[in-house]
């Protein structure tokens, strides 16, 4: 084949665009099937009265999904109170006060904290963490503060990288500038480095939610499966993404169409921290 | 001659300093006259900026960096043990090559410093901020938008700004690492002109490889040369208008005329 082979130089460019399309592609079909199916509950069951409705009970068709996304939401919320702030102050370690090789070895463990398979972060919830929530704080030990423990866990190599990532792009000049000016390393971290890279941050806590959210086996193994609306921390809940897994095998009817529904919302939700995410970086100070 | 009546600010005596194994500056004995420009001038990569930065400590952030010799500042070694490092930066204060306001506002910038050491009162660190752009003459062309991004401002205002910045912490002496470099003609004039209105006030020293400007705007200049495989040394030091006209060494003879560098 000569170099200035026209055809191929073609065919080339065909294949790899074809191969970007199929993301395209990919997510397309998963919006409008999960927006379909997920949308027929709605001519038998008032929206408001799913999104609403308290009292989550198949068997004599009520589908109130309120209590799953109440339980979706505090779960959350607990993990990501628990990890972002330690997950920063990992960045901040790795990036501005840490030795390379430190750092190397702390990314290294972190990467491999977010390879391990989500039901070993399950399986270790119920052996060790199940227990020692009972212990202090009474209840069964399955339920809200056991999942969001768990799920900090699992959010914090997501956030930790990400705001590694936009700690270490705020540009050394600024770090120059600053302690040239006459800042201890912490003031230079804390009046310079941090609001610099604030929405790189925000974006990264928001990712972490995302996924917090969206996790199912390991919550599933210790948030209780009770759907109700929870009145302490420790007492069991369900969440969106537990039920879907739960009930999808052996659904059928309504039900099943409440669970595409839950899927729905949950497909919703993540689209709007996508959007955020997004929102928070466009006019970034740094794009002036 | 008439540098050793004067008063100085600095006085370097056998500095000598390694990148690791690479020795990058060897046995450097200089004195920085007070309220003077000192330039330091030599072909790039000879060790200027890494000299310059001897003088604040900024070099200290540079991992395996070994530094031996002294460094007087006001009769005092900065590289004892027990040196208030931050303090000595505020005394010393710095530009660089590159314009680096902070991504915030103009009066934010320039509040940083005063705010740093402890300045909260609202309409003295107005004061400062109006007098410290005045000095670095940019308060014309940004009182009525201080509260806009520094990172609006042209190259040649942000680097005024930065100027703005350091004076704002009252410092003694201002180190300039090659300013101009990144400038246009105009405000490397405008910078030029500053540098001369500031020095009744301040000790300046700039880094330049711009030999015009060195023979513009100081009054003592320094001639730093690496030659092939050695550490830099320094070659010549004199008054500016000598080294100039009437080089010792036939190196600086050379450097000066552009036979090299």
């Amino acid at each position: 084949m000569t170099k200035g082979n026209k055809s191929f130089e073609k065919a080339i460019k065909l294949f790899f665009s074809l191969a970007a399309s199929a993301t395209i592609v990919g997510l397309l079909l998963i919006i409008v099937y999960i927006t379909k199916e997920g949308t027929l509950l709605f001519g038998k069951v008032n929206v408001f009265d799913f999104l609403f409705g308290k009292e989550w009970k198949p068997s004599s068709a009520r589908f109130g999904a309120l209590p799953l996304i109440v339980g979706s939401l505090v779960v959350t919320a607990g993990a990501v109170i628990l990890s972002a702030p330690l997950s920063i102050f990992v960045a901040i370690f790795l990036t501005e006060i840490a030795p390379k090789k430190v750092a190397n070895y702390i990314k290294t463990a972190i990467e491999l904290l977010a390879g391990i398979p989500s039901v070993i972060y399950g399986f270790m919830g119920i052996m060790v963490l199940v227990p020692m929530v009972r212990q202090v704080f009474g209840g069964s030990g399955l339920g809200i503060i056991t999942a969001s423990l768990v799920l900090s866990i699992m959010i914090l190599p997501t956030i930790t990288s990400l705001a590694e990532g936009a700690l270490s792009s705020v540009p050394d000049r600024y770090r120059y500038g600053a302690l040239a000016l006459g800042s201890t390393k912490w003031e230079m971290i804390y009046h310079v480095v941090l609001p610099a890279a604030k929405r790189g941050i925000i974006s990264a806590i928001i990712l972490g939610v995302g996924r917090a959210i969206g996790e199912t086996m390991a919550v599933l193994m210790v948030v209780g499966n009770v759907a109700k609306i929870p009145e302490s921390l420790n007492q069991p809940v369900a969440t969106m993404t537990s039920i879907i897994a739960l009930d999808i095998s052996y659904a059928s009817g309504l039900h099943k169409y409440a669970l595409f529904s839950l899927g729905f919302v949950l497909l919703l939700l993540s689209m709007c921290f996508i959007a955020i995410v997004r929102g928070v970086y466009k006019g970034s100070y740094e794009r002036v | 001659m008439n540098i050793k009546i004067k008063e100085n600010a600095f006085e370097v005596r056998n500095l000598n300093l390694w990148y690791g194994k690479h020795k990058a500056l060897e046995d450097i004995t200089i004195d920085i006259v007070k309220n003077a420009i000192t330039a330091i001038i030599g072909p790039s990569g000879c060790g200027k900026s890494t000299f310059l930065r001897c003088l604040n400590r900024m070099n200290d952030l540079i991992d395996g960096i070994r530094i031996e010799g002294k460094v007087y500042f006001e009769g005092k070694n900065i590289y004892d043990e027990g040196t208030d490092v931050v303090l000595l930066r505020k005394r010393v204060g710095m530009i660089f090559q590159q314009p680096n306001p902070f991504p915030m506002s103009i009066y934010d910038n320039v509040a940083f410093g005063p705010r740093l050491h402890g300045i909260r009162d609202r309409n003295r660190l107005d004061e400062i901020v109006k007098d410290s752009l005045e000095k670095a003459s940019l308060w014309k062309e940004v009182k009525n938008k201080l509260n806009e991004s520094a990172l609006s401002l042209s190259g040649g205002q942000q680097q005024r700004l930065a100027i703005a910045r350091v004076l704002a912490v009252e410092p003694e002496v201002i180190l300039m690492d090659e300013p101009c470099s990144a400038l246009d003609p105009a405000s490397t004039q405008r910078i030029e002109d500053l540098m001369v209105e500031l020095k009744a006030n301040y000790t300046i020293v700039i880094v330049t490889h711009n030999m015009q400007q060195a023979a513009r705007v100081s009054d003592f200049t320094a001639f730093l040369l690496a030659e092939e495989n050695e550490p830099a040394k320094l070659i010549e030091y004199g008054e500016t208008g000598q080294i100039f006209t009437n080089p010792k060494d036939i190196r600086t003879e050379n450097y000066i005329t552009g036979r090299f560098g």
